[in-house]
Order: structure tokens, then sequence, then C-alpha cells
């Protein structure tokens, strides 16, 4: 009983950390699709360019964690601008076929390039000496990392929240996604509205994708392995919802963690499986809008 | 819609250039005898494509997971083969085609209630599953080493598939001309009117009376009954299926090739495929991350420039010295 418990409470922990690192991800995925309809199956892409930029800054230039983890939100959200602006801006009227061609041959390409300068191998995260070992907690041990994940995520979290429900920005974000020709007609700069917020989210996807260098591994196939999982985090949870997604990350985390413990056999089966009939019973996902 | 330039069409008679991908790969046959077997794998993913474009260029339905048919299909053919000792090829595409559409209804019943990002990812955790019962089903299906040891028996009885791969590039091209004339009769029927009609606007489909639901459910059938056809061609002319038949990158990459050949003009289905695997052959064994490099530049370009694909230049092309003589 005791070891079961044991496991249960070890499969919930590390399902937590997973599916905070999945949400963190994610959630820049829900605002923009659901703010601008846009089907950007690129995403990953962001994740792992944090995952990149952060590696890199510890083993070649020494920098310190925290701040190659700030480094990594700033430069991908900054490299996300130039993108929206010269390419994703273009695309925003266009069908949705076209919108997943072209983020798909986003991914090829930054496959490509990730390949020629990194190499295929998956890269170590260093991690400083007082994120590493356990931590205790309640009588139990807990790698310290995952906890820093959790916490730090929470963080993050609560100032997204914060941030998108509390704030006159946030407030112009909710009224863009709610009508956008109505927002645009009284005055919000839309266009200006979808760059900052696009990223943002892509940012916080760097910022998820370093944060999870040890969870997700890093190499250049990582846009499209966990593409899927992002998409249903997304899908799961509902468009432009901020608490859908977190719902849907953290169920998918505790669930992945759950059975790859205890059915290993089955592998992501029962999660696609889920995600289908979830998307049956509710097609716009768990906490969207229904529209029929 | 820009993106589609194919629609109804009410002169039905098969003019002399559409007769051209099959007087060129007759040519092929005679003149490139040393790649035939790359040639039995384009003539297959024209069949592929052709299915692809039925759903996706006519009917409006995106999708990302085509593969789960096409894979159902080569393994169906493959177990048929190697495990149940049913070595007629005929028999194998005929199982695979009804395992091919019968997954095709029972999934296209529950998914096409539904549209956009939600039916992307339907599509999408359709052939995900898919994949991982292959991949852990390692009785069955090999896991990840894949099937091999698959019996075909010669062709009713008569030609032997033999080692350089001329029955099998004899046998594709059979099969896609066969698939080719049952396609190209269903768009310019009304039923093919119909689809174009849902593919531009659904609620007016709707509004006119038409079974909106029933129509998408019927051309999908049809679609993955094709796309299971062209699975197990590829298990036959290979005698072996591993697991990159299914999942999201075989999916997407048979998206790309639609998309630069041309999406809704049928003719795309057939350039794409061509283009691709010709350049992939040529390229991909060198140098990989060009290949990727440049496969994934040129979907940007096409999505940005021009957007019928590769048919779609040659059609503005035409149009321009047209005006001009």
């Amino acid at each position: 009983m005791e070891g079961f418990l044991s496991s249960l409470v070890s499969v919930a922990f590390h399902g937590t950390a997973f599916g905070m690192i999945l949400y963190v991800i994610s959630v820049g995925l829900s605002v923009t699709m659901g703010l601008m309809g846009f089907a950007n199956l690129a995403h990953g892409v962001f994740a792992m360019a944090g995952g990149y930029v952060l590696t890199s800054m510890i083993s070649r230039y020494g920098v310190p964690f925290p701040l190659a983890l700030a480094i990594a939100f700033a430069v991908v959200g900054a490299a996300s601008v130039v993108l929206e602006r010269l390419l994703y801006s273009r695309l925003y009227a266009a069908s949705d076929l076209e919108q997943v061609m072209f983020t798909i041959g986003l991914i090829f390409v930054a496959v490509a390039v990730a390949r020629m300068i990194f190499g295929t191998l998956q890269q170590p995260v260093i991690l400083p000496d007082y994120l590493k070992g356990q931590f205790p907690l309640l009588g139990r041990d807990f790698p310290t990392y995952r906890v820093f994940i959790i916490a730090f995520s929470a963080v993050m979290v609560g100032v997204l929240w914060f941030g998108v429900e509390r704030t006159r920005w946030g407030a112009m974000v909710r009224a863009a996604v709610d009508n956008r020709a109505m927002a645009q007609s009284i005055g919000i700069d839309t266009g200006r509205l979808f760059t900052l917020t696009f990223a943002l989210g892509s940012g916080l996807a760097g910022l998820g994708g370093a944060l999870g260098a040890e969870i997700i591994a890093i190499q250049p196939t990582y846009p499209f392995e966990n593409l899927v999982y992002f998409l249903i985090v997304v899908a799961v949870g509902g468009l432009g919802t901020l608490r859908g997604p977190f719902v849907a990350a953290l169920l998918i985390g505790i669930a992945d963690t759950a059975i790859k413990y205890w059915y290993p056999q089955y592998g992501a089966f029962l999660i696609y499986v889920a995600t289908i009939a979830a998307l049956l019973w509710r097609p716009a996902g768990l906490f969207g809008r229904q529209h029929t | 819609m820009s993106a589609h330039a194919g629609g109804y069409s009410a002169n039905p008679r098969i003019r002399w250039i559409e007769w051209l991908p099959f007087v060129l790969a007759i040519a092929a046959f005679f003149a490139l005898p040393e790649y035939l077997s790359l040639g039995a794998r384009i003539l297959i993913y024209i069949l592929y494509a052709l299915s692809l474009d039925l759903i996706l260029g006519y009917a409006g339905i995106i999708t990302l997971g085509h593969s789960a048919y096409f894979g159902l299909g080569a393994y169906v053919a493959g177990i048929l083969g190697a495990r149940l000792g049913v070595s007629d090829p005929l028999v194998q595409l005929v199982a695979a085609a009804a395992a091919g559409g019968l997954l095709g209804i029972a999934t296209g019943a529950i998914i096409l209630r539904t549209r956009a990002l939600t039916l992307l990812m339907l599509t999408l955790a359709i052939t995900s599953v898919c994949l991982e019962i292959a991949n852990k089903a390692t009785p069955v299906t090999g896991g990840a080493d894949g099937l091999s040891g698959i019996v075909v028996a010669p062709i009713l009885g008569l030609f032997r598939f033999d080692l350089f791969g001329k029955t099998a590039f004899l046998y594709c091209l059979v099969a896609l001309l066969i698939g080719w004339l049952a396609v190209r009769r269903l768009i310019y029927s009304p039923f093919g009117a119909s689809l174009t009609g849902l593919r531009e606007n659904p609620l007016r489909m709707h509004a006119i009376g038409a079974p909106v639901y029933w129509r998408l459910v019927l051309v999908y059938t049809i679609s993955t009954t094709l796309a299971g056809v062209a699975g197990a061609l590829i298990t036959q002319t290979n005698q072996f299926v591993g697991l990159n038949v299914l999942g999201f990158e075989s999916g997407g990459e048979l998206l790309v090739m639609l998309v630069l050949g041309g999406v809704g003009r049928l003719y795309g289905a057939f350039v794409g495929p061509l283009v691709y695997l010709v350049a992939q052959d040529f390229l991909a064994k060198q140098f990989p991350e060009y290949w990727y490099l440049g496969i994934g530049a040129m979907l940007i370009v096409v999505v940005m420039f021009a957007r019928g694909g590769i048919l779609g230049i040659v059609d503005s092309i035409v149009r321009r010295l047209w005006r001009r003589a």
C-alpha cells in the first residue's frame, strides 16, 4: 500500500511538471489561434529554439541558468516578431490549407537549420548545483529541478492570467478574441496587438522549451515529434481561453506519465483515443465556446 | 478560395493531353530500366495523391491523417502475405481496399461532423492511433522492425514480380490508370459538381437541400478506399512494410507533394509526387539537411507566391503567352 501510494505521488508530481511545461509552451498557441484564427503548426519550432538558446548559452558561453532562461524568452520572442511581420501577417486572411502548408514548410526549414547548426544529437542540459539533487517536502524527496519547474511555471501562469484578466492590454486581447471587427472599430490597433501577443506567446513557448529541455529532449525533430501534444492541449482545452488549456495540459501531463509508468505497452495510444473521445464529445474543446 | 482552380466542367471527354502522363510512363519503362523501382513508387504516390486530391481539392476536407488508410492498406496486404499465407496480389489488393474503405466510413462518419482545427486534430489523432497500434502489436505487425518476408504470388498466376521491377511498374501503372479513370469520372459527374459546391459554400449547399454530411462521408470513403489500394501496392512492390507508412510525417509528406503539384486540379496529383520523389531520390541521400531546407522553403514560396502549385505556375505562363500571341 505504501509502495502504491508513493508511486501515486511520484506520478502526480512528475505528471504535473510535464503538464506545466506543456502549458507554458502551448498557451501562446491557444491565444494566437483564438485571436487570429491562424492554424500555426510550427509553434513547436519556437519551443525548440528556446531549448537550443538555453543549452548553447550555458554550454558555450557559461551564462548562468536564470539569465539563460530570460535570454531564451527574449530571443525567441524577438525572432517571432520578425517572422510574424515578414511572413505570418501576410497569411491572416488565407485559407486554413495555406496556413497549414506554410507552417509545415516552416517546420521543415527549422528542422534543417537546427540539424546544420547543432547536429542530430540531443542537447545536454547543464543544471546549476542548486537545482540538482533532491528536495525534501512533506517527508518525501523530490527532484529539485522538477520542483523548480512547477513553482516557476506556476508563477508565470499567475502573472499571465493577471495580465490577461486584470490589465488594459488583457482587456484589449479579450475584446479582439471575442469580436475582432468590433474591437477594431472602437479604435484598438489589432495589427499591433496581434504582433505583441504573438511575440509573447512565442516567447513563452521558447521559455517552456528551455525550461523543459530536460523533460522534452532538444533535438532537430522536436517540432514534428511534439506537435501532436501541443495541438492536443489546445484542441482539447479550447481556443482563445487560458484556463482550458491549463486543465488540458495538466490532464495530459499526468495521464501520459501514469500510462507510461503503469501501462507502458500502450504507449501514447490511450492519450490519442481519449483526445478523439473528448473532441467528439465537445468539438470546440472542453472549455471552448461551442459553435453549433 | 483562390487556391483551388479546379471545378465542375461540362465536357467530360478526355482531351489528348490528359493521356500524356501515361505515354510518358510507358516511355520511361523502355528508356529508363534502371529507375523502374523509383518509377513504381512515383506511380503509387500519384494514386495516393489522387485520393487526397479528391477530398482536399474537391470537397475541401483538410486532413493530416490520410496516411492512416494508406498505412492500413499496406499492413493488411503485408499481414495477409506474411502471416496468413494469402499470397494472391489481387486478393491482397481487394482486402486492402475494403479495409481502407471500412476504416474510412467508420472514422469519416464521426469526424466529418466537425470542422477546422477540430477536424485537423482528429485526423492527426487517428493516424497517430494507427501508428501506435502498428508499433506496439509486434507479433502481428513486426513493430519497429517492420514486416518482411511478405509473399506475393504472380499476378493472375501469370506475371511474376521480377527483380528488375518490370512487372511491378506495369502493375502499378494499370492500377493508376483504373484509379485515375474512376476519380476523373467521379469529378466530372453531378456528384463531383456537388463536391465543388461543398468546398465553396457548404451553407448554401445545405440551403438548396443537398445532403452535405452524407456526401462528405461518401467521398471520404471512396478516397480512403483508394488510399488503401495505394498502400497495398507499396507493400507488394517492396515486399516490406515499415512504420513510416503511418503517422503525421507520412500524411504531411503526401500533403506537401499535392500542394507542390497543385490542389484541386487532378493533374497536380501527378506532377507533385513526380517532382518531389525524383528530387528526393537525387538530393535526400547526399544532402539530407539541404533537402529538408529546400522542401520547406519551396512550400513557403508556393504558399506565398504561387498558390496553384507547379501547375498553377504553368497555367499562368501559358495564359500570359496566349494573351500576347
